[in-house]
Parts: C-alpha cells; structure tokens; sequence
C-alpha cells in the first residue's frame, strides 16, 4: 500500500514536472512565431510577397544538406557564447564579456598555431587549451574583482570587452599583421593547427562546405556541461551560490571563490567561439570577425532557459535566422538589418514574457 | 598642448556627458539602463533622417530625441510595466536599434550641423557643447536638492520610503527611464551633427563608455559628467598621438580607469540600493 502511494504520488510529481516543462516551452515559442509574423507583416509592407518570403524561410535551412550544414556552422559559436552565458547565470553572475573573451581566446589560438610547429594531436590540444586559458583568464578577472572588491561583474565585463577589441585590433594591425596585406589579419596558422572539415569525412556535404568539428566539439560541450552542472559537486556548488548564497556559505562553500572559478570557466567556453573561427574556419585571426556573438549568446541562453540541451535547440535556431537573413538579403533584397532588429525585438519580448510570469508567479504565491 | 586637446576633447565628451546624465536619472530611479547605446545610436539616426526629409536641422534635433524618447518607452514598458530582466532588455534594445538603424540606413548624404556659437576666449562650438555644463548643473541641483529629486531617488533606494508616501514607484520609474531617452538621443543628434552622415553602428560603444561614466562618477551628474570630459581628453590623446603610443592602448585608457576606479573606490563608489532589483 505504502510503495503503490509513493508511486503514485512520484508519478504525480513527474507529470506536474513535465507538464511545468512543456508550460514553460509555450513563450519561448509563442515570442519565435511572433516574431515570423512580424517579419511577414513588414515584407508585406515593403510591397513584396509574403508567402514566397515564408516559402523561402522554410526551404532556407533544410533544402540539402549543404544548407543544414551551414545552418549548423552559424551555430556552431552561439553554442559556445550561449553555455558561456549559462555556466555564468547558473550561479548568479552575467558575464556579458564573452564578446571580448572570444577575441582574446581566438587570437591565442591563433598564435600559437602561427608559431609552433608541431604534429596535429600536440598542436591541436595546444591551441585549444591557450585559447581556453586566454578566454578563462580574460573572464577570471571580473571574476575576482567582483569577489574581492564587490565590483559589479557587468561593468566589468563591458570593460574588459573594450579593453580586448582596443588590445586585438593593436596586436593584429601593429605587431602580427600579414606582410603586404591591406587586410588587418595575422598569416595563416599551420596545417596540423587546424580542425579539419566535415566535409572530409561526409560525402554527403561538399566540399565548400565550411562545417568543420568544433560543432562536434560543441555537441560534447554541451553534454559535458549538462554533466558537470547536474551531476557534479563543482555544478551543485555553482547553483547553491546561484539560488541561495546564505545556505552555500553556511554549507562550507565561499561564494567568493565560486564566483571566480565560474567566470574563468565561463570565459573558457567563450574562448572556444574563437577556436571555432581561427582553427575551425578562417585559419588565421581576422580582425573584429565576431558578428556580436558573445551578444547573441545572451539571446541563446535566455531562449535555451539555461538549459545545456535548450541552448543547443537555440543555437541551431538563431543559426538559421542568420541563414535565412542572408538567403533573403540574396533573394528577395531585404537588408539584413530587418533580421538583426528581429532578433533584438525577440530578446525583449522573451524578457518581458519571463518577467510578466514571474510577477504572476509571485502573486499567486503571496 | 593641453590647449590643443580642448577642443576634440569636448567635442569627444559632449555625446558621453548627454548619455551619461541620462544613465544618472534612469539609474538613481534604479532601473539598469544598458540600452544607452542603442538610445543614442536611434537619435543618431533620427537626426539625419529628419534633417533630410525636411532640411532643417532642427527638425532633425526634434526627431533624434523622439527616436531616442521612442527606444526609452520601451526599455521602460519591458523592464518596470513586465519587470523583465533589465540588463537583457538593454542589450535587446541596443540589437534592436542596430538593426532598425541598418534596415532603414539613410542615403549618404551630407546633412548640416547644429547653430554655432563663437564665445570669446572659448572658441566656436555646437550650441549642445554649452548646453551640457548648464544641465550637469541643473542636474545636479534637481536631483539633491529639490523634493522631486528625492522621490526620483526614492525609488532607486528605498521602495518603503515611496509606499509610506503612496507615490507609485512605476510613475517615477518611468520618469527616470524617459529622461533618459531625451538626453542620450540629444547626445546621440550632437554626434550625428558633428560627422554630418549616418554610418552604421556610429556610435562605436559610447553608450557603454557613458555608462562607465555613471559609475565612475558615482551616479552624480557633476562628478559624471567631469568622468566624460576626462574620457573626452583621453579620446582626444589618441587622436593628436604625437608620442607614438599605439592609439589603441590609449583608447582602452578610459576602460582601464573605471575598473581601477570600481576596484579603489569601492568604499565610497555605492549604487542606489534597489537598483537593478525587481518589485520586492
């Protein structure tokens, strides 16, 4: 009798739980047809035909898998950027430097890839883990400015970003730009430095296809942090100084040392962005190449609710907003900018649709 | 030398010291205003395209801050009216303006500045430039010493004092947010009337650097705007660069002085207590 009521109510638990889940899902995705729709209304405004734009949407990311390939190329970064985001907000901090962390960890990589020559399996593991120290390094010191002196993480993030684009835009046009190039990027990095191409080994993608496999990288990033955040001490101690610092502390754990870790940890999975430029793609560091994806990963983050696997969904969505803003930039001449003021219109109706439920949240509570 | 630099270096903090008194009254009223940015680069925007469409500068002026006025509305219905997350919606805001700003680019074409006016000993500058002291000033005295400016930051610090007064935190909230659109789109119309084109995303982070002005002034309109002027030298040091000093490393000078300044001055560097905090 006792099992078959705890079962019971267990089950209960479950349903209540997944049914929570799926509730939760409904904005998010309310905030995504919106915004289509709102794109649609505004094609029809300019005098064009909204269904051919729609039929262009949808055959944008999924006609081949040449397209879906660059669909997951676009991600690739935003899934970085975005359990950058995660890794920081789990525990209470907002690292939005994740812009000017990718930078600093790109170029490493880049540095040492120009420099050392080295075969694959050294030179490969090398490259990452400079660009994953540089990142970490570069979001380790807001990190211990807000542990030690209280200083406010945002600001100083925002700060470091500046300090970062001022410091890569010297290194790449003053010290390490190419010889006879008008172009502020270094020379290429060595063969054995980079992260072959998918292509490679698929037969079904072609060659000029750009996916490489930092996105496989990215799928064990993801998999990895869901581990490390559910099923770690590292990952419990994180979320007890995200939800409740008091009992942390009176558990034995100093949030001050967790807020540094943190932040150096989210500011080395922001550096792999950078890897997934320089070693993945470009082969060499170009100045300002991010298209504001420490940014955009704020938008992944919030969309994926911080959920490792949710931020890899969003990922993948925001990848293909950027494919099919640049299918109808080609096809239908519609300027990119429709899509990036898209993107900065779902961001707050996402925000408000979180705040809205939280304040009824906390009226039905009180 | 230093008389040299005046010159740029006002011309340089002008934008910054707008934008940064804005952030002071969105701020003091506790409501995180990151969307600085895109406030100014939209009044930017507005400038240029009113001037166009109908030749007066003025025009412009009046369109810029309604742009600039239009963005703070909406900061201000997301985070007080939905109490969304106020760093996120700024960042939204700031995408948002960028995109809308880059769908519509105006045509490059040349567009006047805004009246100047010769001052002796002082120079030729844009009416704005003049117009900046004597709203640090205004500022600084409707913020501490008039009873507005205690309700105002009433509802930054502490809710209890507003509630006990039965003035809505939401209405001052919103006075704090819209004030701050007029005065970073204006900083925003100044900075397009100076380079006479729209260029995307032209104003290049100034809206954050005004917002390290804030803190770096410990959110007071005089201490503030002197943070911009300081950044306008700064700015201006790069630009004369005769020293040979890579005009980067002197263009992450003012990044470096706030995060010195957060981190020495953290005794006396406070933020109005309930900024940033949600309905409690």
């Amino acid at each position: 009798m006792n099992i078959r009521k705890s079962f019971i109510s267990l089950l209960r638990g479950r349903t209540s739980q997944s049914r929570k889940f799926f509730l939760s899902c409904i904005p998010p995705l309310l905030a995504i047809f919106g915004f289509f729709l709102s794109c649609g209304i505004v094609v029809h405004i300019r005098g064009q035909d909204a269904l051919e734009f729609y039929s262009i949407i949808l055959s944008s990311g999924f006609a081949s898998f040449d397209e879906f390939g660059y669909v997951l190329f676009n991600a690739t970064p935003l899934i970085f950027t975005g359990l950058a985001v995660a890794i920081g907000y789990k525990s209470g901090l907002f690292n939005i430097g994740c812009e000017g962390q990718l930078y600093v960890a790109a170029f490493a990589a880049a540095w040492i890839g120009m420099h050392l020559k080295l075969p694959a399996f050294l030179l490969i593991p090398l490259c990452i883990g400079s660009a994953m120290m540089a990142g970490g390094v570069w979001g380790a010191v807001p990190g211990l400015l807000k542990a030690k002196y209280g200083a406010h993480e945002v600001i100083n993030t925002i700060m470091m970003n500046f300090i970062a684009f001022a410091l890569m835009n010297y290194l790449v046009t003053s010290v390490y730009q190419e010889q006879g190039q008008m172009i502020p990027q270094t020379p290429q990095i060595h063969e054995t430095a980079r992260i072959p191409r998918l292509a490679s080994f698929a037969p079904f993608l072609p060659e000029s296809n750009p996916l490489n496999a930092s996105f496989l990288i990215a799928c064990g990033c993801v998999a990895l942090s869901y581990i490390f955040l559910t099923y770690t001490r590292w990952g419990y101690e994180l979320r007890l100084v995200g939800n409740a610092q008091d009992v942390a502390a009176y558990g034995g754990i100093n949030p001050r040392t967790v807020t540094v870790w943190v932040m150096a940890l989210s500011g080395a999975v922001a550096g792999l962005a950078g890897v997934a430029e320089v070693m993945g793609y470009r082969y060499r560091y170009l100045d300002s190449f991010s298209a504001g994806w420490g940014f955009t990963g704020i938008a992944v983050a919030l969309l994926g609710r911080n959920n490792p696997f949710g931020i890899l969904a969003a990922a993948v969505l925001f990848g293909l907003l950027n494919k099919i803003a640049l299918d109808i930039d080609i096809l239908l001449g519609i300027p990119r900018g429709l899509f990036l003021a898209g993107q900065g219109m779902l961001i707050i109706w996402l925000v408000s649709i979180e705040g809205i439920s939280r304040k009824t949240e906390r009226r039905i509570n009180s | 030398m230093i008389f040299e630099l005046i010159p740029s270096a006002l011309r340089m903090a002008t934008p910054l010291g707008f934008a940064a008194l804005g952030g002071i009254y969105s701020e003091r009223a506790g409501v995180i205003n990151l969307a600085l940015e895109g406030i100014m680069l939209i009044g930017a925007f507005g400038y240029i395209v009113g001037a166009q469409g109908s030749g007066s500068t003025w025009i412009g002026l009046l369109v810029g801050i309604s742009c600039g006025l239009a963005m703070a509305l909406l900061h201000a219905v997301a985070t007080v009216t939905f109490q969304a997350e106020q760093v996120v919606t700024g960042i939204g805001i700031n995408i948002l303006a960028l995109g809308i700003t880059e769908y519509l680019s105006p045509p490059p074409e040349q567009v006047g500045g805004l009246p100047h006016w010769q001052l002796p000993l002082i120079g030729s500058y844009s009416f704005i430039v003049y117009l900046l002291p004597v709203l640090m000033v205004a500022s600084h005295i409707l913020l501490f010493k008039t009873p507005w400016g205690l309700r105002l930051r009433a509802a930054g610090e502490s809710t209890e004092a507003l509630a006990a007064l039965s003035l809505s935190r939401a209405k001052w909230q919103y006075l704090g947010i819209l004030l701050s659109g007029l005065l970073a789109g204006a900083g925003g119309c100044f900075l397009a009337s100076e380079v006479h084109y729209f260029t995307k995303g032209m104003t290049a982070g100034r809206g954050y650097l005004a917002l390290a002005a804030v803190i770096f002034g410990n959110w007071r309109p005089l201490s503030g705007v002197s943070a911009c002027f300081l950044f306008g030298f700064a700015t201006a040091l790069e630009l004369t660069n005769r020293w040979n000093i890579p005009g980067q490393l002197l263009h992450s000078l003012p990044y470096i002085l706030t995060m010195v300044v957060l981190v020495g001055f953290v005794g006396t560097s406070r933020p109005p207590a309930s900024l940033g905090k949600m309905k409690s």
